[in-house]
């Protein structure tokens, strides 16, 4: 695990909470599927929560964020209230698109979370106009962008990654690669073995991290976060990482070995961060586990909440389609 | 009041839109130093320079994902597609994002996208360049389609679509850039879902847009000489759609025929079709008639080319085929 010098320890407590939130509003989302409460496809971020917390804290409040539909943990980790983000994938009026979205499309404008998007690399020609239109009004708020290593072979990752480059736009495309675009096994699908090396072809800095060490992606970020802001144009960082559970709920992950999944477990970010802090006793565990029950408390409030929330008016149906 | 070609209605709409808005900006394939491939932002870059008039690579999904993104962030972008059979690129963004953010955020992030397109058939350039697919975004909501057909349409629907808050798709007709037109030199915009009634006439109604506004008009010349006054109605924008207009005329003329460049196939000409019987049935003296271009892909030599595309003949043969004027 690596030794972020710089953070401080509230810092760090931040960024344990922060995935603890994730991952317990992941397995709730779960669970109340189950229970048939949220419908359509549920894509849970459980096992990669050390990306969206250590990346997204890298950032400033005027930047944006833009991510694809395994959309929650970003959302949570961006800032997003657990209560409107629970009651759009129970799709209820007080979601945060009012029901209309659901899992895999949440939005917050008062965090410049800027959705989730649901077919395959779209969100990143758009991350290139956000980055545009910052260049264009002379701020320096930046964007992070996350696609997943199935995005990769869409062309209009290539499209994205050559405009962003010969713009110089001040984005970082984030790429999760949790080794698998949907049941297919990135080796099986790709050309370039490592990918962040194909951010060569367009002449844009890449580089590799542990995604399932949140310290490490946060160190790495903090530094790309500063270069892209200082004017140096894109940036491509790979973040190694692993789902724990299949690509939605309705897949079992029999294409993976259960050797390979129980390898990536004991590597759960969650519980890595909390060995080290306890470990180096920069918190004690009870204050950990005064956090993890204010999560949980937190998700359980969320669900009731959503559960309580009122479906959408049919009268709505055709609202927001035209300002 | 300047007579002006569609070409030079369209520049002064964006010169306009750029001198009094400076979040306004073009991006396009080829729109600044070599001035567009239809040259409609010609000497542009000369007088903007290059932070708004910006050139792209060749990669139409790319740049309009841009558009969006950059509309979502407080700016006005105009997007070139250098043609509308090129959209295709371009379909994911322009229908799964940038007609849907608005709804799908409830109304948190708007996207005031204009793309800009040429379309139509009828200069020698085959089936791959030579479409019209205004029908087909017609039928997304969140979209705005506009097709205008007269240098006064083009300036005042574009005009109104910098006041517009969702993505618009102005599609320009490649064979009407040179075509000249009146244009009053006082302020004026043409409101969506405003259709144009260009002739009056009491025997048949022809509905049409973009060219076919003037092959409809041709047609009614032809009638009036013997005897037969159509009123010929401008669509101007298929979504929304001026459906009042329409009934208005059918109830009074009982008859009516569809005019449309695209093909026959789920053409736009359906639409209308299915809509005037529904509610004009008792009114109708005959069947609704659809002049549509043939449906094949549209071929490269020139006898081929025009019997593909409807021409005033083929409006008047219709008629008398199909409700015996």
């Amino acid at each position: 695990m690596k030794v972020a010098q710089e953070l401080t320890k509230e810092e760090m407590v931040d960024l344990y909470r922060k995935m603890q939130l994730i991952r317990v509003f992941e397995e709730q989302a779960g669970s109340q599927y189950m229970r048939g409460k949220i419908r359509g496809f549920l894509h849970l971020y459980i096992g990669e929560e050390a990306i969206a917390a250590g990346a997204i804290s890298a950032l400033g409040p005027d930047d944006y964020v833009i991510t694809h539909y395994r959309d929650h943990g970003h959302a949570m980790a961006r800032g997003m209230d657990p209560k409107i983000a629970m009651a759009e994938l129970f799709g209820r009026a007080t979601g945060s698109s009012k029901g209309k979205g659901g899992s895999m499309h949440l939005f917050d404008a008062s965090i410049n979370f800027m959705g989730g998007y649901a077919i395959v690399g779209g969100q990143l020609p758009i991350a290139t106009g956000l980055a545009l239109a910052e260049q264009y009004k002379g701020t320096n708020n930046i964007v992070l962008c996350f696609l997943g290593d199935g995005a990769l072979n869409e062309g209009e990752f290539h499209e994205a990654m050559n405009i962003a480059a010969i713009w110089h736009l001040p984005v970082i495309f984030f790429c999760e690669n949790n080794l698998y675009g949907m049941g297919s096994p990135v080796g099986d699908v790709f050309a370039v073995k490592e990918i962040y090396r194909m951010a060569e072809a367009y002449e844009m800095p890449g580089k590799r991290v542990d995604g399932m060490d949140v310290l490490a992606v946060r160190e790495a970020m903090t530094e790309v976060v500063d270069w892209v802001r200082s004017g140096n144009g894109p940036y491509f960082v790979e973040g190694m990482c692993y789902r724990f559970r299949g690509h939605s709920m309705a897949d079992p992950s029999e294409y993976r070995h259960k050797d390979e999944e129980n390898y990536w477990k004991t590597k759960d970010p969650i519980t890595t961060l909390r060995r080290k802090l306890i470990g180096d006793q920069i918190v004690a565990e009870a204050d950990l586990n005064d956090i993890d029950s204010e999560v949980e408390a937190l998700i359980d409030e969320a669900v009731q909440f959503a559960d309580e929330s009122p479906e959408p008016d049919l009268s709505t149906l055709y609202d927001d389609i035209l300002g | 009041m300047a007579e002006i070609t569609y070409r030079e209605a369209l520049s002064h709409g964006l010169k306009e839109a750029m001198d009094t808005d400076d979040r306004v900006f073009i991006m396009g394939e080829d729109i600044g130093a070599y001035g567009g491939a239809y040259a409609v932002t010609k000497g542009f870059l000369e007088h903007y320079g290059p932070k708004r008039i910006m050139d792209t690579p060749i990669a139409e999904s790319g740049f309009t994902g841009a558009g969006i993104g950059a509309a979502m962030a407080g700016l006005r972008p105009v997007v070139e597609l250098m043609t509308l059979n090129f959209s295709l690129l371009a379909m994911d963004q322009i229908v799964n994002h940038a007609a849907k953010i608005r709804y799908m955020s409830a109304g948190q992030f708007t996207v005031p996208l204009l793309v800009r397109a040429v379309t139509g058939g009828g200069a020698g350039l085959a089936a791959t360049h030579s479409q019209n697919f205004e029908n087909w975004y017609a039928s997304v909501p969140g979209m705005t389609v506009a097709v205008p057909s007269t240098p006064y349409d083009a300036l005042g629907l574009l005009r109104e679509s910098f006041k517009h808050e969702d993505p618009v798709l102005l599609a320009e007709h490649a064979l009407l850039y040179r075509l000249k037109g009146e244009v009053p030199d006082e302020w004026y915009t043409v409101p969506f879902g405003q259709a144009d009634v260009k002739r009056r006439g009491s025997d048949v109604t022809l509905v049409a847009y973009s060219r076919m506004v003037h092959v409809a008009l041709d047609a009614a010349q032809i009638l009036a000489e013997r005897g037969v006054e159509a009123e010929v109605i401008d669509l101007r924008s298929l979504r929304p759609l001026d459906m009042e207009t329409i009934y208005e005329s059918v109830k009074k003329t009982g008859r009516v025929a569809v005019v449309e460049e695209t093909w026959r196939t789920g053409g736009f000409s359906a639409e209308l079709a299915s809509q005037i019987q529904e509610e004009c049935f008792d009114y109708l003296d005959g069947p609704v008639a659809r002049v549509n271009g043939e449906d094949v892909p549209q071929p490269y030599a020139i006898n081929l080319e025009r019997a593909s595309i409807p021409d005033a003949q083929k409006v008047v043969d219709t008629l008398a085929s199909v409700i015996g004027i």
